[in-house]
């Protein structure tokens, strides 16, 4: 056991960094450390140049085109790409629907949809919760009947994250309706610009348009664009389910958080001096600083586990609910930093380039948006009532 | 001892209750908000109408001879509507300190019309580097002539697109941060040398940056003595507070209220979500949180007359802390338990969710009153 990096790693670490320098645009950068908003640029650019580089699809094996790295390589990329600023991987490609591809898929659909997600090239999005099927999944409705060579799809969809970039989107639809609520479900893959597919924008409560409803209206999908066999999307859901619980913990973007709140309190004054020389304040951010290293240990030993073939297990459960608690207290922490500041509402400094000066200091305007924003970190992914369940039934066998 | 509501109380209680029943559904408060101004004219010639400008000031300064619990009743209910007018500026504030410091003049020129609607304040304290403290204050106002010349900047200064007047508070002696050599000063909303950058907030009120460049008032713009205006912005801050405590109680009722009937239709895994016994004792937390929320408002409104500024000031901080614990708590888990809708802009719960956070930030917030609290106990 050793928590030193070898030499080998650490320079792999300054090859990131290198990469991240060079390729990284300032504009993204600078939204990153002030928590602005992203556009679709700002993705997708970034994402096609780690993509041509092969590392965008950095989990996958070699055998589909990933670098074949191992955990300690994961670790640090993820780590100094957040360090430098760089916006997180949309995981809705590289780490949701190409690892259900190339574990359930034909050859067919693996020659044929791989690439375009290593490369970024083709945006994704994913089609899982739709209004009666939120926490309750396995209730969807969203019907898929097969008419010869093809589906027809009707339903709808919605909470779907950037709907309004994808070109392609992965639905969980019901193909059998006479059995049982978790063996009649196909995960099927739709072009987004078949006929009949609607997206419309739902604005967020900071003003933001991020989350989509999608409207599935007799979609024809062709039969070939189905993932495994017709009824067993279940087991490629909590698949993908499993897969998505261990990167939400974001943990390499909370230590980035804490980083940042510390600059934040340097820099706020109070009583003539600043917010680090007020011990009540400074407690609270080193409690939460220890925090994040908890998770982060946790974190590194699931991944330890994983590495010596081992899957990860229902705790992962755990690093979910905590990683979403923590982002949030920073979150928190962040906007009582700034204070009274933090009461203007700058909708033109969050979301677009413009020359207006902020009010107040210049991470004034995001904070408290990204509170109330926050708070989908909770509820999205499996909300923490969900996940608690999950630990106490699968984990602790009550 | 008594905690019930006189019948005049009650009143004016069912009279506020109606008015936002009538005034502020959710759809019409998204209006108001989306208007220039952020609040109706209609509004405000009603709450004059109804007496509610001038219910809290003594029958000699031209009110109605009521108090901290009438302001209360209304703020309370305001709070369940998400109010957009301007009365915690015009009325709480700005009123409170002209009836508090004013002379026979000013109160005749100023709040008479204030009563009835006419005239409307903004009350500048805050400066960049302020924080919470009220005495850390750098606006500059020289001696010139008979008069004075204000120059430095204020910020956050609610309601200043919509004010007749600013009430300016500006150093005339002593060093940074200290209490004594504060002045306030009554400034025409219009006088040269003053300009303004307008803003929303987070919640939908309206706000300003305001430089002064060598703003020229005469003598009489003087509210109270010249240096000594400390203690009076610290009295008409506590009563803000505490009226602002009354509001959160109502946004608390109203998100609490949502949320209870969210979990009892929203169904999942077959049943509705609020049969789950983790929703239910969260449910039973936000109950006992309004409940807490409601008890320390109206001992800080029963206090906040005492003669004894300590008292005051430690039932004001008292109920800060409690409103700021409260509300996150109330906010929070109506989110939560709304799930995914509970974060759009489509419901009413992110809009309370939002005011009872910016409430938490106005004046000072929960650990800057635990201090403040603190302090006044340990000093007993």
């Amino acid at each position: 056991m050793d928590l030193a990096l070898k030499a080998e790693h650490k320079a792999f670490a300054d090859e990131v960094r290198a990469f991240a320098r060079e390729n990284l645009s300032p504009a993204t950068r600078e939204k990153t450390f002030s928590g602005k908003h992203y556009d679709r640029d700002d993705h997708m650019v970034w994402q096609q140049a780690l993509g041509k580089k092969g590392w965008l699809a950095y989990t996958w094996p070699k055998k589909y085109g990933g670098p074949g790295w191992d955990v300690t390589q994961r670790f640090l990329f993820e780590n100094v790409l957040a360090e430098e600023g760089a916006p997180r991987i949309l995981p809705f490609g590289p780490k949701m629907v190409g690892p259900v591809i190339y574990t359930f898929g034909t050859d067919e659909q693996k020659e044929r949809f791989l690439p375009g997600i290593r490369s970024s090239e083709v945006s994704w999005c994913q089609g899982y919760s739709e209004p009666g099927a939120g926490s309750d999944l396995a209730n969807l409705r969203t019907r898929a009947v097969r008419e010869g060579d093809h589906y027809i799809v009707n339903g709808q969809k919605t909470w779907t994250s950037f709907a309004h970039w994808g070109d392609w989107i992965f639905c969980l639809v019901r193909t059998n309706t006479e059995v049982k609520a978790q063996e009649g479900i196909s995960f099927l893959l739709i072009d987004m610009k078949t006929p009949g597919v609607t997206v419309r924008p739902i604005i967020m409560t900071d003003g933001a348009h991020h989350v989509n409803d999608v409207f599935l209206d007799n979609v024809k999908v062709p039969v070939e664009n189905l993932i495994g066999k017709e009824n067993e999307g279940w087991t490629c859901a909590k698949f993908l389910l499993a897969n998505e619980r261990l990167g939400i913990a974001e943990v390499p973007a909370s230590k980035r958080g804490v980083s940042v709140l510390r600059q934040i309190a340097r820099s706020e004054p109070q009583n003539g001096s600043t917010l680090a020389d007020d011990p009540a304040f400074t407690a609270q951010i080193a409690d939460i600083d220890l925090q994040v290293q908890a998770l982060e240990m946790s974190e590194l030993r699931v991944l330890s586990t994983m590495a010596q073939g081992g899957a990860p297990g229902p705790e992962v459960s755990t690093l979910k609910v905590r990683g979403s608690e923590i982002q949030q207290r920073i979150a928190e922490l962040t906007m009582e930093a700034v204070g009274e500041y933090a009461q203007p509402y700058q909708p033109g400094m969050l979301f677009q380039d413009t020359n207006e000066t902020p009010i107040g200091p210049d991470h004034a305007p995001p904070a408290a948006p990204r509170y109330f924003n926050m708070r989908k970190t909770s509820i999205y992914g499996g909300s923490t009532e969900i996940q608690k369940n999950i630990v106490s039934k699968m984990v602790l066998g009550l | 001892m008594d905690l019930s509501l006189s019948d005049e109380q009650k009143q004016l209680k069912d009279a506020a209750e109606r008015f936002v029943r009538d005034k502020y559904t959710f759809e019409n408060r998204r209006k108001i908000a989306a208007t220039e101004r952020g609040w109706l004219p209609e509004n405000w010639s009603q709450f004059a109408e109804l007496g509610w400008l001038g219910m809290s000031f003594s029958e000699e300064d031209g009110g109605y001879g009521g108090g901290p619990i009438e302001t209360m009743i209304v703020m309370e209910e305001f709070g369940k509507g998400l109010v957009l007018e301007p009365f915690l500026p015009t009325v709480v504030l700005g009123g409170g300190m002209i009836a508090s410091a004013g002379t026979k003049a000013q109160k005749e020129a100023l709040l008479a019309p204030m009563i009835e609607g006419k005239k409307q304040f903004a009350f500048a304290w805050l400066e960049r580097q302020s924080r919470y403290n009220l005495a850390d204050v750098s606006l500059k106002a020289t001696k010139e002539g008979a008069g004075w010349s204000l120059s430095g900047h204020k910020g956050v200064v609610y309601n200043a697109p919509s004010a007749d007047h600013i009430i300016v508070l500006a150093r005339t002696a002593g060093s940074a941060r200290e209490p004594k050599g504060l002045t306030l000063f009554i400034v025409d909303a219009k006088a040269k040398g003053i300009s303004r950058r307008d803003y929303p907030t987070q919640d939908a009120l309206r706000a300003s940056e305001l430089t002064f460049d060598k703003v020229s008032v005469g003598a009489d713009a003087v509210l109270g003595k010249v240096d000594e205006a400390f203690p009076v912005v610290e009295g008409a801050v506590d009563r803000a507070i505490v009226a602002l405590c009354a509001e959160a109680t109502g946004c608390m009722d109203a998100i609490n209220a949502a949320t209870l009937e969210y979990i009892k239709t929203r169904k999942q895994f077959g049943v509705p979500i609020g049969k789950f016994q983790v929703l239910q004792h969260r449910m039973v937390d936000c109950f006992t949180n309004a409940q807490e929320a409601r008890s320390m408002t109206l001992m800080a409104s029963l206090k906040i007359d005492d003669k004894d500024a300590t008292v005051r000031a430690k039932a004001a901080s008292g109920a800060k802390v409690q409103i700021g614990k409260s509300g996150k708590f109330c906010g929070q888990s109506a989110v939560q338990m709304h799930g995914g809708m509970g974060v759009t802009d489509e419901l009413s719960v992110s809009h309370y969710f939002k005011r009872l956070t910016m409430i938490d930030l106005m004046f000072g917030n929960q650990q800057h009153h635990l201090t403040r609290y603190s302090n006044l106990a340990m000093a007993a």
